[in-house]
């Protein structure tokens, strides 16, 4: 058995922010296991711009913005493995993984940062008919396909879901000289950011058709079309409104789920909402010692904020290790009326930062509505607010000295308001 | 005189203001359907001089890694997209590459070099 203080799962954006700040934090005794063969996580294939708006105040693309952090990562001598499968997590913090030259490795950690990611939903959570043809990919694996290895996934392509990587998809394969013929989004709106639909969509005449799903798919070895239709304010679709499209390819961006096998092993409480881990203002999970954060808590759109929420896990694994994070009494942060979820869930005041963010989706777009924070039943934040979206992560800040002005305070309710 | 209409979507924020530039002789006559600063100067820079970075990837040789990932340096004129993927097509670069190596000077005439926004060691 190896030990280490601080074992970090993944190394990817929330991996390496976490371990750089675990080392500036004053813990030098960490190590990150990442399973493929370099580190920078999907970033690397995220080779459009639009990255680290907010952390370096350029647009970077997304192999640019992993280089910086591999780069410090690399020159504090962080210790890392390439190649390395984490199989188990024990609820003891026992990390077992596997690569070619160390075989079988078992480190006993003290703390473990969770940062494995998130994986797309595949065709079979869809149950769309039709046989099994070659040409159905997720918009993800396609993006890797073109950009890592060079390949293109097809040469007429219908594109299910308008999530961010299926549009950035659409306008890589249209440079690459395929005809992208539609994308379908069930929903009224897009979940995707506006400057996606405008710069990958609009600007090469792709159409976005809004409240249309695919449902069949056409072809026994290669897919050589698909039915699209329209759907019903229930999202049922309209047998009449069905349109054969001819394709040779589908691309399914429908929607991100943060992959947690292994914190499950570890019997982490898992969030049914977010199905990311239940986390306090640490980003402890709920197995003391064991942290979480970027996709693999909950999905962002920016990685921005998947850096600065994995440094604050980096921050409290080593204050863990030093025993000084503090147990007791929590508040609960609840959400309604339109807030999905929040992350944390639940604060301790004791381990409190100066501010704490709270980030969260709505369950649906509301425009000229009003975010209000209520600490039991006294309203103290109201604002304006001139559209939320599912597809854009809000954050609202809680000052530490909320909680020293109210030492009885029990719950924290977040929620979308009319007026 | 030459009458023209462009309908654009803003892309200050989620709101997507859908907006209405008329233009008479290539000049802004009016710009309708923002809702605040951003979006009209948006409109404006968007009907005068759309631009855009364009990423791609290029063939490495003897590379640990088949491809490199590319950008135009800064944002070159949106109708020279097309153009700048051409200039690419056909190319190949030799590794070692490092972030920022120039792959093309000054691709389609527009002052911007294309570099390599990924480091690519030798085989």
């Amino acid at each position: 058995m190896i030990n280490h203080d601080i074992v970090i799962i993944g190394g990817g954006p929330a991996g390496l922010a976490a371990a750089i700040s675990c080392y500036e934090n004053g813990n030098q005794d960490i190590i990150i296991l990442e399973r493929d063969n370099s580190l920078g996580g999907i970033l690397n294939q995220c080779i459009h711009n639009g990255f680290g708006l907010h952390t370096f105040k350029e647009e970077l693309t997304g192999p640019e913005y992993a280089a910086r952090y591999v780069a410090k990562v690399q020159s504090l001598g962080i210790d890392y493995r390439l190649n390395t499968m984490v199989i188990d997590i024990s609820k003891d913090k026992v990390v077992s993984s596997i690569n070619e030259t160390d075989g079988l490795m078992q480190i006993q950690a003290k703390a473990i940062i969770l940062t494995m990611g998130c994986r797309e939903r595949s065709r079979g959570a869809l149950n769309i008919p039709g046989y099994r043809p070659a040409g159905i990919f997720s918009a993800g694996t396609a993006q890797r396909y073109v950009n890592i290895e060079g390949y293109m996934p097809g040469r007429q392509i219908v594109i299910l879901g308008s999530g961010d990587i299926g549009l950035i998809m659409a306008r890589r394969l249209t440079l690459e000289g395929a005809l992208v013929k539609m994308v379908c989004e069930i929903m009224p709106y897009s979940g995707g950011l506006k400057r996606n639909i405008v710069q990958c969509l609009d600007d090469y005449n792709i159409p976005l058709r809004l409240n249309h799903t695919v449902t069949k798919i056409f072809g026994k070895e290669r897919v050589t079309g698909v039915m699209v239709s329209e759907v019903d304010a229930f999202r049922q679709p309209i047998p009449s409104t069905e349109e054969y499209v001819e394709c040779d390819t589908l691309l399914l961006s429908v929607g991100l789920i943060p992959e947690n096998e292994l914190s499950r092993k570890a019997e982490v409480a898992i969030n049914q909402k977010t199905q990311g881990p239940e986390v306090d203002e640490s980003l402890s999970t709920s197995i003391p010692g064991i942290f979480a954060a970027g996709n693999v808590l909950h999905v962002h759109d920016l990685v921005d904020y998947v850096s600065m929420e994995a440094a604050l896990a980096g921050k409290n694994a080593v204050k863990y290790v030093q025993d000084l994070l503090k147990t007791g009494l929590s508040i609960v942060i609840e959400s309604k009326n339109g807030v999905r979820y929040t992350v944390p869930g639940t604060i301790n005041p004791d381990n409190a930062e100066d501010i704490t963010v709270v980030r969260f989706r709505t369950s649906d777009v509301y425009r000229d509505a009003y975010l209000s924070v209520y600490l039991d039943d006294e309203r103290v934040m109201h604002l304006k607010k001139r559209i939320l979206t599912p597809g854009e992560m809000e954050q609202i800040v809680i000052p530490k000295k909320w909680f020293a002005e109210r030492p009885n305070l029990k719950k924290i309710t977040i929620m979308v308001e009319k007026e | 005189m030459v009458k023209e209409t462009k309908n654009i979507i803003c892309i200050g924020c989620p709101m997507g203001c859908p907006l209405t530039v008329e233009i008479e002789d290539g000049k802004i006559k009016s710009i309708t359907g923002y809702t605040c600063k951003r979006g009209e100067e948006y409109a404006k820079k968007e009907v005068t001089n759309p631009r855009r970075t364009v990423t791609s990837i290029v063939p490495v040789v003897a590379g640990e890694l088949d491809m490199v990932s590319v950008k135009t340096k800064t944002d070159i004129p949106k109708n020279k997209i097309k153009d700048c993927m051409l200039a690419l097509k056909n190319l190949k670069v030799d590794a070692p590459i490092d972030i920022g190596d120039v792959i093309i000077e000054n691709v389609c005439e527009t002052g911007v070099p294309i570099i390599a926004t990924k480091a690519v060691k030798r085989r």
